[in-house]
């Protein structure tokens, strides 16, 4: 055998060895970081520190459910008789949420009562908190992924 | 030996390249859970329907099927539900426009599982199975009855079963023949005259039958397909058998269903339904009057008397989440229609809401292709789909016959 041969058949087993650990990276590597999941956070112009949580247990997909919104000030004080208006959708479908949720309860804390919420789609969802109370007008957007 | 190292390499690059996914025939395992979720063994039990008392009632099922099939209950006695949702034809009739009394605008639509729906017909008109039975009873172009005509035809054939499942029926005999609030100029004036007690009395029954007709309809489950049979096999990790395992073809469309044609995004679930409303550039059929789809039947749904909300409901106001939260006024409403579900599709052609589609390929291509909507924004997104891959999703389709 020619020294070339060597070379190609050599080259030749390089490129198989690199297609397999390039194939390997791929499948076990994790998907892209999706959006921030987090809960828990300072509305856009740092008014309001806002935490939300589903009221019954993580929402399934197609189900009318309820989330609990808890509203404070940065210091840590709970603000009442805010007004909220809530809004979101799917940034990757470019649509809004299939229904019109309210808050319809004020809990006590800060808390309020979100009703009328439903993901009908799995994957990339975003809720719109705007709160208005004396302290002035701000929002928060959180992302969920179902 | 240089020969036999070369051959493990190709034979290594060969196996890496078929773990890392490259074969069509190969499902991941998040495209598993996808397929698994799609069985009907996924299917949550039917909820009850606390706004309709007798939706369980086995007596008011068998009423209800009784009425189902009788023509009549319509103004020619021609006309019954089954006329249209035919019991051997998936309980549709095959036509672009279902026919009643005269043709409709809209496309008749299959019935099992209908009772698992928020909304009821293609634009959700309704919001429980019971209102939506009413409607079709005084369509002018479907039974085209009136509601007092329903009540003493209900108490003449019917009396003693209702007396039995519902409640004892008031004196009707004083009431006009026929009255009601969407019949002729003289049915509407006769229903103006009658009392506001007489008017409900006339309701309550009315709402009745809507309920017996519920609660058969109540009864219509979708049957096991290959599909199912394929899906529950991954499901225990075993192979499917011979007849259930599905072709070459068909798992290519079943991959792009659930992949880059992106069907699943609404024909989610083992009903295939988001059971929401979309515009997907679906276009009007020429000549019939406008159709703007959901947002045209918002304020009707609201204003229904027969709806979650009104005094015909029975059981609690909690009830009603769908209606009191339903989406008034986004623009995504305008030409929405709802999503269907695909089982046993394709034995029902024609496709959509108006029947506008002949075939599934028509349906694919209009997909794939994905025209601007003549009002408001379609939310589909065009796809390149070769011809072979708009077969094996047509081929897949066919897997969720039963
Ligand atoms: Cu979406």
């Amino acid at each position: 055998m020619t020294s070339a041969w060597r070379m190609v058949v050599g080259a030749f087993g390089l490129v198989a060895l690199a297609i397999g650990f390039l194939s390997v990276v791929f499948l076990t590597a994790p998907a892209a970081p999706g959006p921030d999941l987090a809960r828990s956070k300072n509305s856009a112009k740092g008014l309001y520190a806002l935490s939300i949580a589903p009221e019954a247990g993580e929402p399934r997909q197609g189900d009318l459910h309820a989330w609990v919104v808890t509203v404070k000030t940065r210091q840590g004080a709970p603000v009442e008789g805010a007004e909220i208006a809530i809004g979101g959708g799917m940034p990757e479908h470019a649509h809004g949420l299939p229904t019109s949720p309210e808050a319809t309860a004020y809990l006590g804390d800060g808390r309020y009562r979100i009703e009328g919420m439903k993901f009908s789609m799995t994957g990339w969802w975003q809720l719109k908190f705007g709160i208005t109370a004396p302290a002035g007008a701000d929002e928060a957007t959180f992302n969920l992924v179902l | 030996m240089v020969r036999g190292l070369l051959t493990k390499l190709i034979a290594a690059a060969t196996i890496t390249a078929a773990l890392a996914g490259c074969s069509d025939a190969d499902f991941s395992d998040a495209e598993k859970r996808t397929i698994v979720s799609m069985s009907l063994a996924a299917l949550a039990p039917l909820p009850p329907d606390p706004t309709n008392r007798f939706a369980d009632d086995p007596g008011a099922a068998a009423l209800g099927a009784t009425l189902f099939f009788d023509t009549g209950m319509s103004r020619d006695g021609n006309v019954a539900c089954g006329t249209c949702h035919k019991i051997d034809r998936q309980f549709q009739d095959d036509l672009p426009r279902g026919i009643g009394v005269a043709e409709t605008n809209r496309r008749t639509m299959p019935l099992a599982g209908v009772a698992r729906d928020p909304f009821f017909f293609w634009d959700g008109r309704r919001d429980s199975l019971w209102s939506q039975a009413l409607v079709p009873l005084e369509n002018v172009l479907e039974h085209a009855g009136t509601r007092t005509a329903y009540a003493h035809y209900l108490k003449r054939r019917f009396g003693e079963r209702y007396e039995r499942i519902f409640q004892p029926l008031p004196e009707l005999s004083m009431l006009p023949a026929s009255a009601g609030p969407f019949g002729t100029p003289a049915e509407k004036a006769a229903w103006a005259g009658m009392s506001d007690a007489e008017r409900k009395g006339v309701d309550r029954i009315f709402s009745d039958i809507g309920k017996a007709i519920a609660a058969f309809e109540r009864s219509l489950v979708h049957g096991k397909t290959r599909l199912d049979r394929f899906a529950d096999a991954l499901a225990q990790g075993r192979s499917p058998s011979a007849e259930d395992d599905l072709s070459a073809e068909e798992r290519h469309g079943l991959k792009l269903f659930i992949g880059k044609a992106n069907c699943s995004t609404c024909h989610t679930g083992p009903r295939f339904t988001d059971n929401h409303f979309h515009n997907t550039g679906v276009p009007p059929v020429a000549g019939l009057p406008a159709d703007r789809g959901r947002i045209a039947v918002v304020d009707e749904v609201l204003a229904d008397p027969f709806n979650c909300a009104g005094k015909f409901r029975d059981g609690g106001e909690e009830a009603c989440g769908e209606l009191r939260f339903v989406q008034k006024s986004s623009p995504e409403l305008v030409r929405a229609y709802k999503t269907p579900s695909l089982r046993n599709v394709a034995g029902r052609p024609p496709y959509m809401h108006a029947g506008q589609f002949a075939t599934l390929e028509q349906v694919v291509s209009h997909y794939a292709t994905a025209p601007k909507s003549v009002e408001g924004e379609s939310e589909i997104h065009a796809v390149a789909l070769s011809d072979g891959e708009r077969a094996a999703l047509v081929a897949f389709l066919k897997t969720l016959s039963e």
